[in-house]
């Protein structure tokens, strides 16, 4: 590890401690239908609800009702759900081309993401953006960007614009390991440590840039957070299947930052189960190292442990489990009801 | 009326939206200490300060980039670039973020950011120095982009692209900063999208803008001084473009020339052509004539830089060979 990586949350679920029954953040899935859960139970089911949605959109995929490419969250979900449950309504989430789990833990509205995928008037972006590009600007939730690094600079402006209004809100950038040999993730660091931008920098490591593993493409390893010492940002590692670990170095980085210490970096390593998108036949890996991260499942291991620990109960899990599956099945059904966009809408939308 | 030069007229519009509007501030390469590349923004920083005024690394695509998230947030970013062909760099950007982002988010998200780049070439800086991307930009969708001749447009222009909600390219003809013309006291705006008729006549149509006007202007009054009418329109727009206004000229002079500062081929004046040849074909006595300066990359030496160029002499040539005046 570099020398002056100013902290570092090591990658141990065993350090990650829960927590007891606070009440549940304001940013959590509030339309799913659950309310009155406690904080574990609460990321639980924002990584449960991410997971069958994900399920049921390659399902769909397969029946031809969403077209497009389609990049699935499977696997990495307890990143994204860790990281976002620790923000504010006034911050900003970013997100690249793999999008629906940072927008379905920033609480989209299950049905008109889903719709978004459809295609369908009632979408996010009444389905004009599709599966890459989901936004809601209402929630803080930015897109939604696939330009690989693309999204960077626009969390930088956003970061930006947060400190020139003199608030301690911040925006929170979610980029894969891919987009760091891209000109453009060096450009921001740079930019947004010079001006001690509000920014959460989190890279999901999944270890493949598409069927490019990071060995084959990068050049010193297969660890990001010792580099961001040339930028002077303090960056930490944490076990990405692990929420609470996930969670825990995400306060630590968001306290510093509301504090006006500027932008932190966090490197989780995690994993997709699936391919890069639905299209990808994996030839470039073999079964067997997905099976490993497959047991390291945090969709299952997450509640195992809950239950183990005494903090949840198998019924609080399996009546979780049904009230998503309820839900997504309503938002499948709610895109496929929905209306096809009018063809008149072509030209709304260009100009403001 | 007064006269100022157009750097003054720009900077007089920067100065009021930073002293109106507090969501306004500037960013770009050298713009604050060292005053700009070519002095639009001197004396900016000491009057209102690294936070209104901020220099940035040589980092085109992040603070652009970073323009882009500002506006998305409600400010309203004014980025300079030190020269167009350096906005090449960030197009990325500028196409898939600036101009896409409020389609693609459904109209959730608008861009209002000013981009403000020097264009053309004249003074023998060279192929990477002297190009005028702003013909590319004027194609993509959701961008609009201006181009004044005058002090009066290019404050007029810059106080309504600051007001635009939409990302708007300033393309500032460089040879021209330093062009005097009238400038009024009172207030006023120029609407983007409108084509100014800068002197009515009834034989035959020029069609330009930005540096474009100079050798327009010339061969007009070379034809006037023949005895010739020539109506004179400047675009002021690139994106949108006022066809309305060319086709109603061209249906009363029945002959046009467009002229194009920048390379001939694609651009601007292609498109002015292709749909003036839809539109008013049966209007027209000859073909549309096109100008636009050579198509090769530009040259250092003088001689050969103004040989490519386009000149009066280039549209004179054209008027003579398209319809015999």
């Amino acid at each position: 590890m570099a020398s002056s990586t100013k902290y570092s949350v090591k990658p141990s679920s065993k350090k990650a401690k829960l927590s007891k029954n606070r009440k549940s953040s304001s940013s959590g899935l509030d339309d799913s239908g659950v309310s009155g859960v406690t904080d574990n139970l609460d990321l639980y089911r924002q990584m449960y609800l991410i997971r069958e949605f994900e399920l049921a959109c390659g399902e769909n995929y397969s029946k031809g009702l969403i077209r497009g490419f389609l990049h699935l969250y499977i696997g990495q979900e307890a990143t994204g759900v860790g990281a976002i449950s620790t923000l504010r309504d006034d911050d900003y989430v970013v997100s690249a081309y793999r999008d629906h789990g940072h927008a379905l833990a920033r609480g989209l509205d299950v049905n008109r993401a889903m719709a978004e995928l459809f295609g369908k008037a009632t979408g996010t972006s009444k389905g004009k953006g599709g599966s890459m590009h989901l936004f809601d600007a209402a929630k803080g939730f930015m897109g939604g960007h696939a330009i690989v690094a693309g999204q960077l600079p626009l969390a930088a402006g956003l970061a930006l614009a947060q400190q020139y209004n003199d608030t301690d809100a911040l925006t929170i950038c979610f980029f894969g390991d891919g987009s760091t040999n891209q000109g453009l993730y060096h450009e921001t660091m740079n930019l947004a440590a010079i001006w001690k931008l509000p920014i959460l920098f989190f890279l999901e490591n999944n270890m493949y840039g598409m069927g490019s593993s990071i060995e084959r493409v990068r050049a010193g390893g297969i660890d990001f957070y010792p580099g961001m010492a040339t930028y002077g940002i303090p960056a930490a590692e944490v076990d990405g299947m692990d929420v609470l670990a996930v969670k825990e170095a995400s306060e630590l980085a968001v306290a510093r930052i509301r504090n006006g210490d500027g932008p932190q970096f966090i490197e989780a390593k995690t994993f997709r189960f699936g391919g890069h998108s639905v299209a990808d036949g994996q030839k470039y890996r073999g079964q067997e190292e997905v099976k490993e991260w497959e047991e390291r499942d945090p969709v299952v291991t997450f509640p195992a442990k809950l239950i183990e620990m005494g903090l949840a109960t198998a019924d609080q899990i399996a009546e979780i489990k049904a009230i998503v599956d309820e839900a997504v099945a309503t938002a499948v059904k709610f895109a496929e009801d929905s209306p096809e966009p009018k063809l008149s809408e072509i030209h709304n939308d260009v100009l403001a | 009326m007064p006269e100022i030069v157009l750097r003054e007229a720009l900077k007089r519009g920067l100065e009021e939206a930073l002293e109106n509007d507090p969501r306004v501030f500037i960013m770009g390469e050298d713009i604050g200490e060292y005053g700009g590349a070519y002095a639009v923004t001197d004396g900016f920083l000491k009057k209102f300060g690294e936070k209104r005024i901020k220099d940035t690394p040589i980092s085109e695509q992040a603070f652009l980039g970073a323009g882009i998230g500002a506006a998305a947030a409600g400010l309203r970013p004014i980025v300079e670039f030190m020269s167009m062909s350096f906005t090449l760099v960030a197009f990325d950007q500028i196409v898939n973020m600036a101009a896409n982002l409020r389609y693609m988010s459904g109209g959730q998200i608008s861009v209002p950011m000013v981009i403000r780049a020097p264009t053309g070439a004249g003074v023998q800086l060279g192929a990477t120095h002297s190009q005028s991307f702003e013909t590319w930009l004027a194609e993509v969708p959701g961008m609009k982009v201006v181009c004044p001749s005058t002090p009066y447009d290019a404050l007029g222009l810059m106080r309504s692209a600051i007001k635009d909600d939409n990302p708007v390219l300033m393309a500032e003809p460089a040879l021209l900063y330093g062009a005097k013309g009238e400038v009024p006291d009172e207030y006023y705006e120029i609407e983007i999208g409108k084509a100014d008729v800068t002197r009515e006549g009834s034989d035959i149509t020029l069609v330009s803008y930005g540096y474009g006007m100079r050798p327009v202007n010339e061969a007009a009054d070379t034809l006037e001084g023949r005895g010739v009418s020539v109506e004179v329109i400047d675009l002021r727009s690139l994106a949108p473009i006022d066809m309305v206004a060319i086709i109603a000229s061209v249906k009363k002079t029945n002959r046009v020339v467009v002229v194009d500062n920048a390379r001939r081929r694609g651009g601007v004046m292609a498109e002015v052509t292709a749909d003036l040849q839809q539109a008013a074909f049966e209007w027209l006595d000859g073909p549309v004539m096109r100008v636009g300066s050579v198509d090769v990359p530009w040259p250092y030496n003088r001689g050969l830089e103004q040989e490519v160029l386009t000149d009066a002499d280039d549209v004179l040539a054209a008027v003579a060979e398209g319809y015999g005046l």
